[in-house]
Formats: C-alpha cells, sequence, structure tokens
C-alpha cells in the first residue's frame, strides 16, 4: 500500500491480508457438483450492483464444497475468498459459529472481538476495520449471505 | 466561484469530516446543500402559519395558502410556467410516475372524453433513451407492460450522446410518448433536446423531460423547450427532500386523469362517480407536504437571486477542472466525452472509472481524504452497461463548489490507483 494517507481508518481497513485475497481471491469458479446435497444461491448488493453466485456441496454434516463467481468490490471478493478457506470442509455447526462471530465482529464498529473468537475467524480478523463503515458492511456480508441461503437450498435438497 | 461568500449561506459546508479533514463535497448530483434561506423558510412556516391549506377561514389558513402558492408561483418562474402549470410531488420520480400512471389510467378508460387523447394500447409505441435514470426508464417499461404498448429506446455511442441517426425509425408515426432526460446524471451531457423535441411533435408524441439534473444548474425555460411536461427534483437544487414538482401544458393537466385519488382534488363526488378539479388540484390530493413546497420555492429565489446565467458559467468552470483533471491521470476513464471540457453541452460532472479498482474502493479513498462523491450505478444502469461497467465514480457540483473542491477530488483520484496496487 502506498503511504497516500496516514489515517488509521484506511489502513486498518485495507490490511494486507484483504488485498492478498482481493488480488488471489478462493475458491473463485464455480465447481460442478454430484453430490446428494448441493445448493446454490445468486446475491444482489443493490447499492453498486456487485453480484455473488455462490455454491456448495454437502456429504452430511460437512461442507464439502464451496465454490462461487462474480464481481464486487475489494471487500466482497476478499470476503468470500476467506469464508472459502474457513468454512470448506468444515462441519456446519462449525461453520455456523464462524458466521456468528463474522457477523458480531461487522458489528463490533471496530472494535476487535475475544480470542477464542479471533482464533474462529482467522484471517477473517482483518475485516475488524470493516466494521467502522457502516455502508461498507454489506460489501464483506455479501458471500456470507449468499453461503448462508446456498446451505439452506442444499438442505431442502437433501430432505 | 460565484460569489466569494456564497459558501456561508450553506451551514453544512463548515464541518469537517473524517479526521478533521474539511469537507469536500461534490455529491451534489446526488443531494444538494441546503441555503440557510430555505432552512429558515421551513422554520418560519412551522413558527408563524402552520396551518391547513386551501381550506379553513382562518388567518393562519389565508396566510399558509398564500405562502405554498406563492412557492409554486416562485417554481413557475425559475423554469417559465404558469403557476397553474406546476404541480407538487413528493420528489421527480413520483412527478414522472404521475405522467406514466395518468397515461395507463386513460388508456384503461378513466377520466372519460377529455382523456381520450392520452389512451395507447397494442402498436403504439413508448419512447426513451439509453441514458436515463431508473426513475425515467422503469415507470414507461410498466406503462408498456400495463397498456400493451412498445417500449423502444433511442442508443447513445461511446461517448454517451445519443444516436440521432435512426431518430426517425425510433420515433415515428406510432410513438404516443418520447420520455428523456435534459441532462444525463451520469455523463453531465446535455441532451440535444430541440431535435428530439422537433421529432416528437411532427408525429403528435408527448414529450416528457427529466429536468433533474438540468434546472439546478442551467436556465430552463419550459416554453423554449416546448416540452409537455418535465419533472423537477427540490432537494437536487438546493431545497428540501420530500417536494418535487411536475410541469405540464395545461390543458395536458386539465385532461391527464390523476392517479392518486381522494379529498383535495375533486370537483363532486356521488356514489357512483367523481369529476376532478383543474390542475393542479386534481393530482394534490391528501395533505402535501406545505413546508417542504414552501422550501422548494425558497430554494427557486435563491437561485434566481444568484442568475441562472451565473449558475451555469460556474458549471463550465468547475467542469473544465473536473473534467479535464480527471483526463490526464493515467488508469482512469472519465465517462462521456473526453478532450471539450469546456464545451458547452456539459454539466459539471465527472464519472470515473479507476482500471482495476472497485468504485466502492475508489470512494472509500476519498472519503477519507474528505472528499464525498457518489459510488455504484446512480441509478443508470444500462448506461454503465452499454460502456461495460457496471458502476462508477462520479463528482458533482453545485454553486457553492469552488475551483479548489475540484482539484482536491482529481488530486485524490490520482493516488486511488497507487493504494490499491495497480500502479506503480
Amino acid at each position: 500500500m502506498s503511504s497516500t494517507s496516514g489515517s488509521s481508518g484506511l489502513e486498518q481497513m485495507y490490511q494486507q491480508v484483504i488485498m492478498d485475497h482481493a488480488r488471489l481471491p478462493h475458491g473463485r469458479g464455480l465447481v460442478d457438483l454430484d453430490l446428494p446435497a448441493s445448493g446454490e444461491s445468486h446475491q444482489v448488493n443493490t447499492t453498486c450492483g456487485d453480484e455473488i453466485r455462490l455454491r456448495v456441496g454437502l456429504d452430511g454434516d460437512r461442507i464439502s464444497s464451496l465454490s462461487w463467481e462474480g464481481q464486487g468490490c475489494s471487500i466482497s471478493q476478499a470476503s468470500v475468498s476467506v469464508l472459502h478457506e474457513l468454512v470448506e470442509g468444515e462441519r456446519l455447526a462449525e461453520a455456523d459459529r464462524t458466521m456468528d462471530a463474522f457477523r458480531e465482529l461487522m458489528q463490533s464498529k471496530g472494535e476487535p472481538l475475544d480470542d477464542d473468537k479471533e482464533d474462529l475467524l482467522g484471517d477473517a480478523t482483518a475485516f475488524v476495520g470493516v466494521g467502522k463503515y457502516p455502508a461498507r458492511i454489506k460489501c464483506a456480508m455479501l458471500g456470507w449471505m449468499a453461503f448462508k441461503d446456498a446451505v439452506i437450498q442444499a438442505r431442502k435438497d437433501e430432505s | 466561484m460565484l460569489l466569494p461568500d456564497l459558501r456561508d449561506d450553506f451551514p453544512l459546508l463548515a464541518r469537517t469530516v473524517r479526521n478533521g479533514k474539511p469537507l469536500v463535497y461534490l455529491d451534489s448530483g446526488a443531494t444538494s446543500q441546503k441555503p440557510r434561506v430555505v432552512l429558515d423558510a421551513e422554520r418560519e412556516f412551522y413558527e408563524l402559519h402552520n396551518a391547513a391549506v386551501q381550506r379553513g377561514a382562518h388567518l393562519l389558513a389565508e396566510e399558509a395558502t398564500a405562502l405554498f402558492e406563492g412557492a409554486r408561483a416562485d417554481v413557475a418562474t425559475l423554469v417559465g410556467a404558469s403557476q397553474d402549470e406546476i404541480v407538487w410531488a413528493e420528489n421527480a420520480t413520483a412527478a414522472l410516475n404521475l405522467v406514466a400512471s395518468g397515461i395507463g389510467n386513460a388508456s384503461a378508460g378513466i377520466g372519460g372524453a377529455e382523456a381520450e387523447r392520452f389512451r395507447i394500447g397494442p402498436g403504439d409505441e413508448i419512447c426513451v433513451t439509453e441514458t436515463e435514470h431508473h426513475a425515467n426508464l422503469v415507470p414507461w417499461q410498466a406503462l408498456a407492460t400495463r397498456t400493451g404498448a412498445t417500449l423502444r429506446w433511442i442508443p447513445v455511442d461511446d461517448d454517451g450522446r445519443m444516436v440521432l441517426d435512426s431518430l426517425e425509425s425510433h420515433v415515428n408515426e406510432r410513438t404516443k410518448v418520447l420520455a428523456f432526460t435534459h441532462v444525463s446524471n451520469i455523463t453531465g451531457l446535455i441532451s440535444p433536446v430541440a431535435a428530439l423535441v422537433a421529432r416528437a411533435k411532427a408525429v403528435g408524441a408527448l414529450t416528457v423531460l427529466d429536468g433533474c439534473q438540468s434546472v439546478p444548474h442551467l436556465p430552463v425555460d419550459v416554453a423554449a423547450l416546448d416540452v409537455d411536461f418535465m419533472a423537477l427534483s427540490a432537494h437536487k437544487m438546493l431545497g428540501p427532500t420530500g417536494i418535487g414538482a411536475l410541469y405540464g401544458r395545461k390543458e395536458l393537466l386539465d385532461a391527464l386523469p390523476p392517479s392518486i385519488f381522494g379529498g383535495g382534488a375533486v370537483k363532486t363526488v356521488t356514489m357512483e362517480e367523481t369529476s376532478w378539479l383543474e390542475a393542479p388540484m386534481r393530482f394534490e390530493a391528501g395533505t402535501q407536504p406545505v413546508a417542504q413546497a414552501i422550501g422548494m420555492g425558497a430554494a427557486a429565489r435563491y437561485l434566481m437571486e444568484i442568475g441562472m446565467d451565473r449558475v451555469e458559467a460556474h458549471e463550465r468552470e468547475i467542469a473544465t477542472i473536473l473534467r479535464g483533471g480527471v483526463a490526464e491521470i493515467p488508469g482512469v476513464r472519465l465517462l462521456g466525452p473526453v478532450g471539450d471540457a469546456d464545451s458547452r453541452d456539459v454539466i459539471a460532472i465527472a464519472a470515473v472509472a479507476v482500471d482495476g479498482v472497485h468504485t466502492h474502493d475508489v470512494g472509500q479513498v476519498l472519503d477519507d481524504a474528505g472528499v464525498a462523491v457518489r459510488v455504484g450505478h446512480h441509478c443508470g444502469q444500462p448506461l454503465h452497461r452499454r460502456f461495460g461497467l457496471t458502476g462508477s465514480t462520479r463528482a458533482s457540483a453545485h454553486v457553492y463548489t469552488t475551483p479548489d473542491d475540484a482539484r482536491a477530488f482529481v488530486e485524490a483520484l490520482a493516488t486511488v490507483p497507487a493504494f490499491f496496487g495497480v500502479r506503480a
């Protein structure tokens, strides 16, 4: 990053880990799934037109696949990339806890969470600065909302 | 700069933003700041004259009615209309919907014989342009669906200019309505109104002009433009939110059926049917936003006191700095015409796309520098799509914008590519 601004808000928001995920996002490119339970969700951020299509495959209570495609700002792209890193291969209950912690982080107005929750969030703790900018929380949440909805779709598929 | 002390009229401009930086407000295309005379007009109404208008026989009711109608007269004067050709609407979107819904209602048989002239149906056409704000597109889509008419549009070229080569095909004998913006809220381009109106008149189509981005920035005279309807927004012309207006030719307004039905708009009501008052009353059913209307009148007077010719000259000065400045930044694309920033067909708007950087991220860096701009599609998805974009970052000015404001935008924008590492 350049030194265009000495203010902490901007630097805190665009941490290096976010910039890296935005530049080389993980999980991008929808994976064809031939699983008993799979679901897909398409979410649009109406303020900017950013969109994301996210697909999950479930193997019992485990998220065996999470892939996505879409375009958006660095915050939305990095966030879904981190989401992919955090929850693919995890059990649903664990993913739920991670998502709750991420939502809490978004509402923390830039304050860090406790150590247990930070452990759970891993790279996602880098998004702490986003909570200071209400207009950007939607960007960070876009992929997570798609994930939540895709799991609901997958479970419908299952039943 | 228009007047050295003009900025003092706008209390908000004195505040600071992030990290104590002075505010550089360049989001006037979304909403403008308000001069003290507008704030005072609303407050004085409530403190001294508040009463129901056009009813009641007491002194306050008389004063309130005089202020309310006086505001209508001021707005009419600003755009060269008669007082009874100005209808209050809650915003410009509502004003455009008033026309579209009125035509739809006429097409459904409402309004009797006098409304027959507005009827449209299968085989008829409604024409818009590719540069429209959603507010001047979606109501016409709905009207087409509702009536079976066909929606067509005039395309734009790579600079965002309307392509008029096929105007005679786009606006033809089947065209009943031609709706278009006076000034693009994205490119800042002033539309070729004379050519469009001439063609519409030749085929007998109604013309509906979106004046949201013209009335606040340029001298506008509806008689000279010769349009049938024009929508106005108060909050983009230094007035309050919650109020806008529709200009319409009197004879058309008197025949167009209303779309909001209720008290205050009617002549006689029986259990079977209703006849309506003449315009503008027929469109103003229910209690109106009286204080806001009075605020809009104050905004119109404020602009006229400055003089719209001077406002326009100021626009050109700022446009030259804004558009000329961003055109020189590597990796930044200016939407609309480039290289003729001081030409007479753009207002002081500069919407840009930064290569490899999303508009939200651009806006965030500008915000950090105290520069307030609009990010996203600005309610113009089709035009952005035409440019191969989903959004842009837009700076837009008003009477209080200084050359230094415009330069601050250009300077902050120039730091964006490096911040995101897309350019060394």
